[in-house]
């Protein structure tokens, strides 16, 4: 069970100048540390913030001016690394481009946001989970060029259609967004999950590839695209705008009728 | 401590690090150790191009490349380093292209290619179609390739592993490189990885600025450990400013943006750039632009309620164009200024990019400890690395170029240096240096909160080190960083665990920030002249007679506050004579 305490942490030493137009929002962050902690727990930050501030810059604010040793990953800050992945008011966003203007209650009414990993996966320490099992689906679905026979000695030709056939589905950063919001992977682990059949997707109707049959067949399997229930939280989820299910059923349709 | 041995152990995985290890895994047993996952990491940021003389829809050679990468660098470029860049640019992309990469294709289906700054026809004619892209996310496209055949060839990643330190082995033939040291992130451990070479690919060190097109995590590791260790660092001043970063933000808009047609007005809709560079306008090397947008707001004729920024002008590109071409810059300015680049202009402004100096290395990627030795089994490439290909001011595009080029070149020389040696034992007690450093960050010393110390930093930097420098300033700007350093003897992490302790992380990166921050510091006080990327009002012109020379720094003593000694290295000339640079 999840601890509901509300813990009020205070904060360390003078903090940084409010600037103009900041207004005071809660931040609530489901706390775990296994190092530590039994069970997690729910810790919530009173937050001067710009309506123009990412939660990013929220968890920031937590972690160097109230409480180091809240834990989550991030890098570039602005949506294409797929670092911060996490359950913002309950939807998988990435920390750094949802923006606090779009979080606010109406009419003036005081803000809350709430921050908790994404599901499915372990949880390491508070926002921070365990992705091998995520990278491991992606790799068993021979996420690379597969070609046979001599290679040209100048570039393939690809015409700008079939260059457009896959574009969607390069778009994908790893993030886990899609594969954490899916209800099936949530009760059965095994499933490959959204993103793995994106990046499969991706090789499947790349003109220049020759191993489609390899990878249906892979995901013709038992934890492969079948389990996909069609929920659309996936491509609700992603942060790149990637018609995820619909790359998922175009991967079904291929299985169906043998054909790319 | 685990203790693991391996050939070749790569420290870093964005593109240079993955190009060496897709090398040095198909010859010798390699390790690639990252703080980040190989598909964080900053090279995925890249949107505009990488160039290379393909001639797909112009003609174009590889000598053209060459020149204007040594004119763009303001002919602090070593020549045969930019050559040997240039000519190996045309199989760098095409590798890249069989690995899978999805480029834009022509209507013939070749490789499409668009205009970039500084890229010329003919030695400065006009601008030329060299850059090859996949729309606005080709540092996407090259990481995302590169790590897929990683996966392809079974390359073996320690993730979240933090190098802290280098192994380096004395020997009658002076010091050998031995291994590196990790702390793991999500344990705490320490991991000693003895190595018969090991290759350095960790970026920048962009962090040391406030306003940066940075990832959090570029806080120049791996150039501070080879500091630390005694081994120089080369041409640290010249740090280049992208002209168009989101105003205020820094987020990065693509020169490609501008080489699709986009166009820089200051606040009056003047195409400023006519009256800076008449020929090729907003395709002016970065440097140029960036100063250009600066004088443009000093002067007064910035755009915005404060007049601070400038405005880049997409409207008449259409939709389309937008949409297809450029469309996550599109996106970047449309979440996080709510501005719609098809309807109106985009606010921008200069925004700390990219390091031209770092670890001083020959073609070979092989590391030099001082202007005549290297240190055999010591390689470094990409931007953590000085070849040096960009001298004062690279070109856009040349640093996927780089990465692909060099990082291929490392792997290789560091693969078959290790083939063809054994493994030299370690120093004694290699992970003690490590172990301390981390104690010591652990341990109740002071009340100094590492924001704060990095917030001044930032702010001193952007104030006193950015596109503009003058004696006051840079002098300004040592002494902030020297009260700094003092402040960050007495830094306290509220962090104590050992699991995933990113308090601790954020803590050890701040100390190499502080440090390179001082060489970039000290270097642009002692190069009284103007070039490239490093402009000082108080020296305007350039000084072929005393400042043609790369800079060299090299740490004396132990410490945080040990001081640092200037040294000098020739450029190397082959073919072309310094000219003046105009456009």
């Amino acid at each position: 069970m999840t601890a509901t305490a509300e813990v009020s942490t205070g904060s360390r030493g003078n903090q940084p100048p409010v600037p103009d137009g900041a207004i005071t929002v809660t931040l609530k962050v489901r706390r775990f540390n296994p190092e530590f902690d039994d069970e997690p727990r729910w810790d919530s930050f009173e937050i001067p913030a710009l309506p123009s501030d990412r939660v990013l810059n929220l968890l920031h604010y937590v972690k160097w001016y109230l409480d180091g040793t809240l834990t989550f990953r991030r890098s570039c800050a602005h949506g294409i690394c797929g670092s911060d992945a996490m359950r913002i008011n309950g939807v998988n966003r990435l920390a750094c481009k949802v923006l606090l203007k779009d979080l606010l209650a109406p009419k003036g009414k005081p803000t809350t946001i709430t921050v908790e990993a994404i599901k499915g996966l372990p949880v390491h320490k508070d926002l921070l989970v365990d992705m091998e099992p995520f990278f491991e689906a992606f790799k068993a679905v021979k996420p690379y060029l597969i070609t046979y026979g001599n290679e040209p000695t100048r570039e393939r030709l690809q015409s700008a259609a079939d260059r457009e056939r896959f574009d969607d589905t390069t778009k994908c950063i790893l993030c886990a967004a899609c594969t954490t919001s899916c209800p099936v992977f949530w009760t059965e682990g095994s499933y490959f999950g959204p993103a793995a059949i994106v990046n499969a997707h991706r090789f499947i109707f790349d003109s220049r590839d020759e191993g489609a049959e390899e990878r249906l067949d892979i995901l013709n399997d038992v934890d492969g695209v079948w389990r996909c229930r069609t929920t659309f939280n996936c491509t609700d989820a992603c942060p790149r705008g990637i018609q995820v299910t619909k790359a998922i059923q175009e991967v079904k349709r291929a299985l169906l009728f043998k054909r790319v | 401590m685990q203790f693991h041995k391996y050939d070749v152990v790569i420290i870093g995985a964005g593109g240079a690090g993955m190009r060496a290890a897709i090398e040095s895994g198909q010859r010798a047993r390699t390790a690639v150790l990252t703080k980040l996952y190989p598909t964080r990491s900053h090279t995925g940021a890249a949107q505009g191009g990488m160039c290379a003389a393909l001639a797909n829809v112009e003609e174009d050679n590889w000598e053209w490349h060459t020149f204007d990468t040594i004119k763009g660098g303001d002919y602090l470029v070593d020549q045969d380093a930019a050559e040997i860049m240039a000519k190996e640019a045309i199989d760098a992309v095409l590798d890249l292209e069989k690995m899978g990469l999805p480029f834009n294709r022509t209507p013939e289906g070749k490789i499409d290619q668009r205009r970039f700054g500084g890229h010329t026809r003919n030695h400065g004619e006009a601008a030329v179609r060299r850059a090859c892209y996949a729309a606005d996310r080709t540092g996407h496209m090259i990481l995302q390739t590169l790590y897929q055949n990683c996966v392809k060839h079974g390359i073996e990643f320690f993730n979240e592993f933090y190098v802290l330190d280098l192994c380096m082995t004395e020997t009658a033939d002076g010091p050998v490189c031995t291994g590196a040291v990790a702390y793991e992130l999500a344990t705490g451990e320490i991991h000693v990885f003895q190595a018969k070479s090991v290759v350095f690919a960790t970026g920048g060190f962009g962090k040391v600025f406030k306003t940066t097109s940075n990832a959090h995590t570029l806080t120049g590791d791996g150039m501070g450990i080879v500091f630390r260790k005694g081994l120089p660092l080369e041409d640290m001043e010249f740090y280049q400013f992208h002209p168009t970063g989101l105003a205020g933000l820094g987020i990065l808009l693509t020169e490609g943006a501008r080489g699709e047609g986009a166009i820089l007005r200051n606040g009056s809709g003047e195409r400023f750039m006519e009256r800076y560079a008449p020929t090729i306008k907003d395709l002016a090397p970065r440097d140029i632009v960036a100063r250009s947008m600066a004088l443009e707001v000093l002067e007064g004729r910035g755009a915005g309620p404060n007049k601070d920024y400038v405005l880049l002008d997409c409207t008449h590109l259409g939709a389309e164009v937008l949409e297809t071409k450029l469309p996550d810059i599109t996106e970047f300015a449309r979440t996080y200024l709510a501005v719609d680049p098809v309807k109106e202009p985009v606010p921008v402004y200069p925004t700390a990019h990219y390091a031209m100096g770092g670890i001083p290395t020959n073609v070979h990627g092989e590391v030099l400890r001082d202007n005549d030795n290297i240190v055999p089994g010591l390689y470094a490439a990409g931007e953590c690395a000085c070849v040096s290909v960009h001298g004062a001011n690279r070109l856009g595009t040349n640093s996927l170029l780089d990465i692909n080029v060099f990082g291929r070149r490392a792997g290789i020389a560091a693969a078959e240096y290790a083939l063809a040696h054994d493994h030299v034992e370690l120093p004694e007690n290699p992970a003690a240096q490590v172990e301390a450093q981390v104690a010591l960050v652990l341990s109740e010393h002071g009340e100094e909160r590492v924001a704060d110390i990095r917030t001044e930093l930032q702010a001193t930097m952007d104030a006193n080190a950015s596109v503009y420098r003058t004696e006051d300033t840079l002098k300004t700007a040592l002494h902030d960083v020297q009260a700094l350093k003092e402040r960050y003897q007495r830094i306290t992490v509220q962090d104590k665990g050992k699991r995933f302790n990113t308090d601790l992380l954020e803590a050890v990166e701040l100390g190499f920030l502080l440090e390179l921050a001082e060489v970039l510091v000290v270097g642009a006080l002692a190069r009284k002249e103007s070039r490239g990327g490093h402009a000082r009002e108080d020296y305007p012109n350039r000084d072929d007679t005393n400042f043609m020379r790369h800079s060299m720094y090299y740490k004396q003593g132990d410490g945080l506050a040990a001081d640092i000694r200037l040294d000098y290295k020739p450029v190397t000339f082959t073919r072309y004579q310094p000219m003046e640079r105009k456009y």
